[in-house]
């Protein structure tokens, strides 16, 4: 019974809605644009941060990832003469982690040599990454072909390297066979696997990149030796850098935390200057989930203003329309309407009106973002409760805004509604 | 079977003959400073039944009188009864309950909802009365038949001519079956011809044992009740016909 009542009155609303057309949508455009904006911006948020968190998934939530940092005072000290620079990870940092760090499951030793390599007619310039099998377990990428690093390699100082699909693309005529031999300064390197790269760009750096080939840690060193020597115009630069990196894994991710302090600790002690950055990806993760925070926040109150302003815009329009049906509400009170049913009418005139416009305002919050995602090429995600959120604050908008309208038009002095022009 | 014959049967069964009585009722306007007194001790008994008009000269009362009667206000002083029942008890609610039950209104300017068809307007207080939809069109629809607008249900108020728009508001008066139909000078927005085709309606409806009150300043018009009601600053002036109208 009161079922039907209610969708009576929904139909009802609908006609009187309709019989001012440009009016009602006028009057909710500010709804519109509202949850519009709610769900496009939303989803812009959500496929940014989204983005971020892969970017930090791949890093691996369990990793702590410390880079050597060039001084900036040792690059103007060295400027005109030739100078030796000093810096970066040792191998003495590997050892103290390994034997100090109980929680800490796998260290990796990682060194950087920029070298061209070539196979044939072909080259490709490459950073060559001595490094240990441990790399594979905290870097997970998946092997296309053969093999990756073993032990046996480093016990037998093997010539041996694993490339990523790129460069295999590129060095290989023919993709994704090993055994053919890669020829790097002067040294020959036995290809033994190829490796998937999963390198993505922004903000944040993964620990490979395509061009890598990986090479057993001690062959890089008896190779290429700690000297990096730089040809730069009228000046060449040396620098000694034992480790670029160390990757640092640890068992579980509550111990991030007291590790990471633990490292910056023991780092802090035995490096004179701090020619080392250390990024936890668990942290960067937090961080990330605070901006979105902020971000949503933020969206948040823009909505907010803008759901305010829509619902002020249908309380006006309202207000206009309880005075000019005046004389109907007069006649409805006059027939035996009481109060609550004219307040029931008019708010459900505004609930249709603002969902109504709520509506409206998810199919534009639909298609902003993939207009975005189409023409901006941004990755947008549109999250299936800001779609709810929106609708259900549009009904609400309507129920605030319309409540004060309606009790005015129950307030009516029948007579004098009746009387009204 | 039409309402208005299922009333004319049980009219006098059980039910005692005055439908409507007021005693000493007053009722005092503040305006400004000055105190308007619109009705200054009125005492009087509608029986059920009987066609009664009320006249006088604007500003006699009148208005207020047939408002007072029909509980859209509140006397300020004195006692009304309806139907045996103290109306200066109820609430806001328990006056739109007795207007919805036992009230009909017919106004001069017909008082039609606009964006209403004619159908829906007709249905309107069977909607306050909660009927099912399927009951409450059937019903519409034999009221406009009755009344010879069976044709023009769909019609909006606008597409009607004046004097089909009063009908429609009678048709609309009578959905709810009230026992009294009051009726603010009915005919005067209509042309003499079309005024004694609805005074005429209001005549039969008369005769199948409606009570109607009706307001005019028209002799001939007030012609067709069965009594008249003078009304002069406030009070009763004269009485004409029927005797049970006061004490």
């Amino acid at each position: 019974m009161h079922q039907i009542r209610l969708v009576r009155n929904i139909l009802l609303g609908i006609k009187n809605l309709l019989l001012h057309k440009l009016r009602s949508l006028l009057t909710v455009l500010g709804v519109v644009f509202g949850v519009g904006s709610v769900i496009a911006m939303l989803s812009v948020g959500e496929g940014a941060s989204r983005e971020a968190l892969e970017q930090i998934r791949k890093l691996g939530s369990n990793n702590i990832i410390l880079t050597a940092v060039k001084l900036a005072e040792d690059e103007a000290a060295s400027a005109g003469h030739v100078r030796v620079g000093i810096y970066g990870l040792r191998y003495e940092d590997v050892l103290r982690i390994r034997e100090t760090m109980s929680a800490v499951t796998r260290t990796v030793p990682v060194k950087h040599i920029r070298k061209r390599g070539r196979l044939g007619e072909r080259s490709l310039e490459l950073r060559i990454v001595g490094t240990t099998p441990d790399w594979f377990g905290v870097v997970e990428r998946n092997v296309a072909v053969g093999r990756i690093l073993s032990e046996h390699d480093l016990d037998q100082r093997a010539a041996v390297c694993v490339l990523t699909e790129y460069g295999a693309r590129r060095l290989l005529a023919t993709e994704h066979t090993v055994g053919e031999s890669i020829r790097i300064g002067g040294n020959y390197f036995k290809i033994i696997g190829i490796v998937q790269s999963e390198q993505v760009s922004g903000a944040i750096q993964t620990p490979d990149l395509e061009v890598d080939a990986y090479i057993p840690l001690n062959v890089a060193r008896e190779f290429y030796g700690d000297m990096i020597v730089r040809r730069t115009a009228g000046s060449r630069e040396r620098e000694l850098v034992e480790l670029h990196q160390i990757l640092v894994q640890v068992g579980s991710d509550e111990q991030v935390e007291p590790i990471a302090a633990a490292l910056k600790a023991m780092l802090e002690r035995f490096h004179k200057k701090k020619d080392y950055r250390m990024s936890v990806p668990l942290a960067l993760r937090r961080a990330a989930e605070q901006t979105k925070r902020t971000f949503n926040i933020v969206l948040g109150s823009i909505a907010g203003i803008s759901l305010l302003v829509g619902g002020i815009g249908i309380m006006n329009i309202m207000l206009a329309s309880v005075t000019e049906r005046t004389r109907e509400i007069g006649i409805r009170r006059a027939i035996g309407a009481k109060r609550r049913q004219i307040i029931g009418q008019f708010l459900v005139e505004t609930v249709v009106l603002s969902s109504v416009g709520g509506v409206i305002g998810v199919g534009i919050g639909l298609l902003f973002p993939w207009l975005i995602r189409r023409f901006a090429g941004m990755p947008t995600v549109v999250p299936g409760y800001s779609i709810a959120l929106s609708l259900g604050i549009s009904v609400g908008v309507g129920l605030i805004f319309g409540l004060y309208p309606a009790i005015r038009a129950a307030k009516l002095d029948p007579i004098v509604a009746l009387r009204h022009e | 079977m039409s309402p208005a014959n299922k009333e004319s049967d049980m009219h006098d069964e059980g039910r005692s003959k005055t439908l409507v009585r007021f005693d000493d009722v007053r009722k005092v306007y503040q305006m400004g400073t000055a105190e308007v007194r619109a009705l200054d001790g009125v005492s009087l008994r509608f029986g059920r039944g009987s066609f009664w008009a009320i006249m006088g000269p604007s500003g006699s009362g009148k208005s207020t009188l047939l408002n007072l009667l029909g509980c859209l206000d509140r006397p300020s002083s004195g006692r009304y009864e309806f139907d045996g029942r103290d109306v200066g008890t109820l609430n806001d609610d328990g006056l739109s309950e007795l207007r919805l039950r036992e009230l009909g209104f017919i106004f001069q300017s017909f008082n039609l909802i606009p964006q209403l068809t004619v159908q829906e307007n007709i249905e309107l207080p069977l909607y306050y009365l909660g009927w099912e939809h399927g009951r409450s069109a059937r019903h519409a629809k034999e009221l406009a038949e009755e009344i010879g607008l069976g044709d023009r249900l769909s019609h909006r108020p606008m597409e009607l001519s004046g004097g089909q728009q009063q009908r429609v508001a009678i048709a609309r008066s009578l959905a709810n079956d009230p026992p009294i139909l009051l009726a603010d000078e009915p005919t005067g927005n209509l042309d003499s011809a079309t005024g004694t085709q609805i005074l005429e309606l209001l005549g039969k409806l008369h005769q199948r044992g409606k009570t109607i009150i009706m307001v005019t300043h028209e002799e001939d018009i007030a012609s067709y009740a069965t009594g008249q009601l003078h009304m002069r600053d406030g009070v009763i002036d004269r009485i004409e016909g029927s005797a049970d109208a006061s004490d």
